[in-house]
């Protein structure tokens, strides 16, 4: 082979190719299939699916919450509204001091703000805020980007469980609060 | 390897001594061309002023800034996680990578060691973007140069790669996935198997870009003797990475001062070429993808068990002092120096960017080539925008 | 049959069947080429939405630039500016009329068909000349210059190429071509005639090498170097104008491997048993066949501009006169003495 040149060896490169996006069974079974064989996928018609751990929207589990402002303060845009009242609550027994609660009011996501870094998700002391990886969320209008409190609840039923982790792993495998 | 033919080296000086002459007996006067910033061939904004005389050029001065962000000033008003996060995207297509060396120049300030699990895990992760990196500058350069199907066989390639970082870290581009301390989190169950058929994968698309482009006489012919940069003159110019192991220069970070990561436990080689032209540049970063392929392989087997993350305060404050660190990245040397006075956020960040230094050198590479050569010299450099303008 | 028609009803016919030989073939050349093979390729498939698997997407395209506003830039000139891609398609419609379809499918049957071929594709080039410097554009006019040495470099290959294949024929006629080729035989058995692409192969090379260079394809693509140029001497254009280029291109390389189906494959004859040289058959199937046989070499064409990257000016001039010529020279020299001694 060291007498053919380079040229027609990448034309072999290119043909094979061709060959293989055309024919994805190999040319035993010569019926022409090119929507196998290519190796784009055809969207919206079909759709690949992210892996659970992607960083698509982020969900809002509101009885976590304590409006404690951690995420909002951590977030580099600033793109964490929040705001909430202290509410009394009755006291645990008969005769105790009455409690207090905070109860959130707003909390809002701008999408169109946020870098999707995560670090909103990783500050929150409490597990109130998760992954999801949920991607299919855009609007006509820029001002729809902005989710509120019911919307961001809504993204927890997308919530894919944690993933079990590698052979030698110490980490602990967290659990998503049911819905 | 076989060196620069002493025919073709002539043939060009005599064209360039025949055009000369032409030039002289016409007067013809020099043009100015103004390459970008919105060019198909710079990647991103950058302007190149070339003073033609004919096809041949007489003095090409880039202009850099169009893209220029403010990182080192931004670092100034930001915690550490959030830098971490900005610093994703200095250099977007190698990401992880960039992450890298401020992490450990920030470890080392805090005096707090990585377990050895965390260090594998990040040495897997910061090849894989190597890795990435590279696959596109190899279909890269074949599309500056005229084919046209390369690129689409290096992004094809390379999606595999960015899955198994998804997988890892939930961000294709940006994983913001190294803490001071550790990782994020671990590896989920099954990731090591599929990653060691993408390395498989990743072996034979090498193959492939070896046949169709760097066995393509016609590449060959225009890649070989262009754009000669020779050892001493490109380390004075400060070029790293590639670019000066192409000329000869056995230097790699990885292998000479390797803090933090890995690569002490790999056997692995340093490739370098002696010629130093555009052609000896592509095959030393083809070389490396194979190299970087293997080193992943070996540290796949041998992830040791443990914590991935080391005990550090939930908020961090980096102690007061000053820290350098250097690594090898996918484009050259990136270096960190942080200044820190036991605050929150940093005092100051100095980010050295390969890319800004590699650039330094093109006045000088490029006088006197002609205006095609001048893409071919461009592309075999290997800069990002966002690696240059910060 | 056609004797009875009258002269205004025959030159309707030649218009409709020169539009629909060039045009058609065009279509059908980009979707099949341009749109499938390449994507193919590069392992992704093409445009899929206009029409079944993208089947209309060259209508879609055609809707797309009709309805863009036709720019001149203000230093242009614009006569020259404007007329550049009538006189590129002018060449690409007085190349259609010389090859022949079938026994009686012809626009002209001149005794030079060949010639007159040869002649008129260097039309193209005065047409590029003007697209570079009507454009007031550094970049155009460097590819405008750039085309122009290149395809007249390559005009000499292409000539000499197709003298050899004149000197085994014996006439210039094209019909007369195709009728040499389908009465020959090869060492006395006349099965499947004499296709010149056996006895003529050096020179099929060299035409094929010649015709990549005149199409302005890559591996010798300089003048359009995307990635340098932007598009060279088509920056400027947009809308129709831009569309009648690219029509232009595409329509230029399947009238070129048609010329090159005719001198080397045999046109629209193929040894199909049973079937004499004059029946009427041949009118349905002619047109047919040659199309088949287009597609073929524009598959080569195109295969290999997709795989190559491009010469540099000086490496693309030097491959014409040092390399292309002196192999064609060669090929007439032993054709002469071949067809002296048998």
């Amino acid at each position: 082979m060291g007498l053919v040149p380079g040229l027609i060896k990448g034309l072999g490169v290119t043909g094979g190719t061709i060959l293989r996006t055309v024919f994805p069974d190999g040319l035993k079974k010569p019926i022409p299939a090119p929507s196998r064989g290519a190796e784009t996928v055809q969207y919206p018609h079909e759709k690949e699916a992210p892996p659970p751990r992607a960083r698509g929207v982020i969900a809002l589990h509101e009885e976590n919450c304590t409006s404690c402002m951690l995420c909002a303060r951590e977030c580099p845009d600033w793109c964490i509204y929040i705001e909430g009242h202290k509410e009394k609550a009755p006291p645990r027994r008969a005769g105790g001091k009455p409690r207090k609660r905070n109860k959130l009011d707003r909390f809002d996501i701008d999408f169109a703000l946020c870098m999707f870094c995560g670090i909103c998700v990783d500050v929150c002391p409490f597990d109130a805020l998760f992954w999801s990886p949920e991607y299919e969320f855009s609007e006509p209008r820029i001002a729809d980007l902005l989710h509120d409190k019911s919307r961001l609840s809504e993204w927890m039923e997308t919530v894919p469980e944690f993933e079990d982790y590698e052979a030698g792993s110490e980490a602990k495998k967290l659990k998503v609060p049911p819905t | 390897m076989t060196d620069i033919s002493d025919r073709q080296q002539l043939s060009y000086i005599a064209a360039q001594a025949a055009d000369a002459r032409v030039n002289l007996e016409l007067e013809t006067e020099g043009m100015t061309l103004n390459i970008g910033p919105q060019h198909p061939a710079t990647h991103g904004t950058l302007r190149i002023i070339a003073k033609l005389d004919g096809e041949q050029v007489i003095a090409a001065d880039p202009v850099m800034g169009y893209m220029h962000r403010g990182y080192e000033k931004l670092t100034e008003v930001r915690t550490y996680p959030q830098v971490t996060t900005l610093i994703n995207r200095i250099d977007w297509l190698g990401s992880f990578a960039n992450e890298v060396p401020f992490i450990l120049a920030a470890e080392r300030l805090m005096e707090v060691e990585a377990p050895p699990r965390a260090q594998s895990i990040r040495t897997i992760l910061f090849e894989m973007s190597r890795i990435a990196n590279v696959v596109l500058f190899l279909g890269d350069m074949a599309v500056q140069v005229g084919a046209v199907t390369p690129v689409f066989f290096a992004f094809r390639d390379r999606e595999h790669i960015l899955n198994q970082i998804e997988a890892v870290t939930g961000g294709r581009f940006h994983p913001n996935f190294d803490r001071i301390g550790g990782l994020k989190d671990d590896l989920p169950a099954g990731w090591i198997n599929e990653t060691k058929q993408v390395m498989k994968k990743m072996r034979s698309f090498c193959d492939e870009i070896e046949t169709l482009v760097l066995g393509n006489e016609i590449f060959q012919a225009r890649t070989r003797g262009i754009g000669v940069i020779p050892a001493d003159v490109g380390l004075s110019y400060g070029l790293s990475g590639a670019n000066i192991r192409a000329s000869g220069v056995d230097w790699d970070v990885r292998r000479d001062n390797p803090c933090g990561l890995s690569y002490d436990q790999v056997d692995w080689k340093v490739w370098t070429h002696p010629d130093g032209d555009s052609f000896s540049r592509f095959w030393v970063r083809l070389q490396e993808v194979r190299e970087s392929t293997k080193i992943v392989d070996q540290l796949l087997e041998t992830i040791p068990a443990g914590p991935i993350m080391a005990k550090v305060p939930r908020i961090i404050k980096v102690p007061a002092g000053e820290a350098f660190v250097e690594t090898e990245n996918p484009l050259g040397v990136m270096g960190y120096y942080i200044v820190s006075k036991g605050d929150l956020v940093p005092y100051r960040v100095k980010i050295r960017s390969a890319s800004f230094n590699n650039m330094s050198i093109s006045p000088w590479l490029l006088k006197g080539v002609y205006v095609p050569d001048i893409i071919t010299i461009l592309a075999s450099l290997y800069f990002i925008l966002g690696d240059i303008d910060r | 049959m056609l004797a009875e028609l009258s002269y205004w009803q025959i030159t309707s016919l030649r218009v409709a069947g020169g539009l629909g030989g060039v045009l058609l073939v065009a279509g059908t050349l980009v979707y099949l080429h341009l749109f499938k093979m390449v994507s193919f390729m590069q392992s992704r498939l093409g445009p899929m939405e206009a029409g079944p698997f993208g089947s209309l997407q060259l209508l879609a395209e055609v809707g797309k630039h009709l309805q863009k506003e036709d720019i001149f830039p203000r230093k242009a000139d614009k006569f020259v500016f404007g007329a550049a891609p009538f006189v590129i398609l002018a060449s690409t419609f007085l190349l259609v009329a010389v090859v022949p379809a079938g026994p009686d499918v012809w626009f002209v049957n001149v005794d030079t068909g060949i010639y007159l071929a040869m002649a008129v594709s260097s039309v193209s080039v005065i047409g590029i000349l003007m697209a570079g410097w009507g454009s007031a554009n550094k970049y155009s006019m460097m590819g405008g210059l750039r085309a122009t040495g290149q395809l007249i470099a390559y005009e000499l290959p292409l000539i000499l190429a197709v003298v050899g294949v004149v000197i085994q024929a014996g006439t210039m006629n094209m019909q007369g071509i195709v009728a040499a080729q389908a009465n020959g035989e090869i060492f006395g058995w006349g099965g499947i005639g004499n296709p010149y692409i056996l006895t003529q192969g050096v020179a099929f090379f060299v035409f094929m090498i010649a015709m990549q260079a005149e199409l302005t394809q890559a591996p010798f693509d300089m003048p359009i170097a995307e990635s340098e140029l932007v598009s060279g001497y088509l920056t400027e254009y947009s809308g129709m104008r831009f569309l009648l280029f690219f029509i232009g291109e595409f329509a230029t390389a399947g009238v070129f491997a048609s010329i090159a189906a005719v001198l080397f494959l045999g046109g629209w004859w193929a040894p199909i048993p049973g079937l004499a040289f004059d029946d009427n058959v041949w009118n349905l199937l002619g047109p047919l066949l040659l199309i088949g046989k287009i597609v073929i070499l524009t598959f080569i064409v195109f295969w290999v501009r997709f795989t190559f990257p491009r010469f540099r000016e000086d490496q693309l001039q030097r491959i014409a006169w040092k390399f292309l010529i002196p192999i064609a020279l060669a090929n007439i020299v032993v054709t002469a003495l071949f067809k002296v001694w048998f």
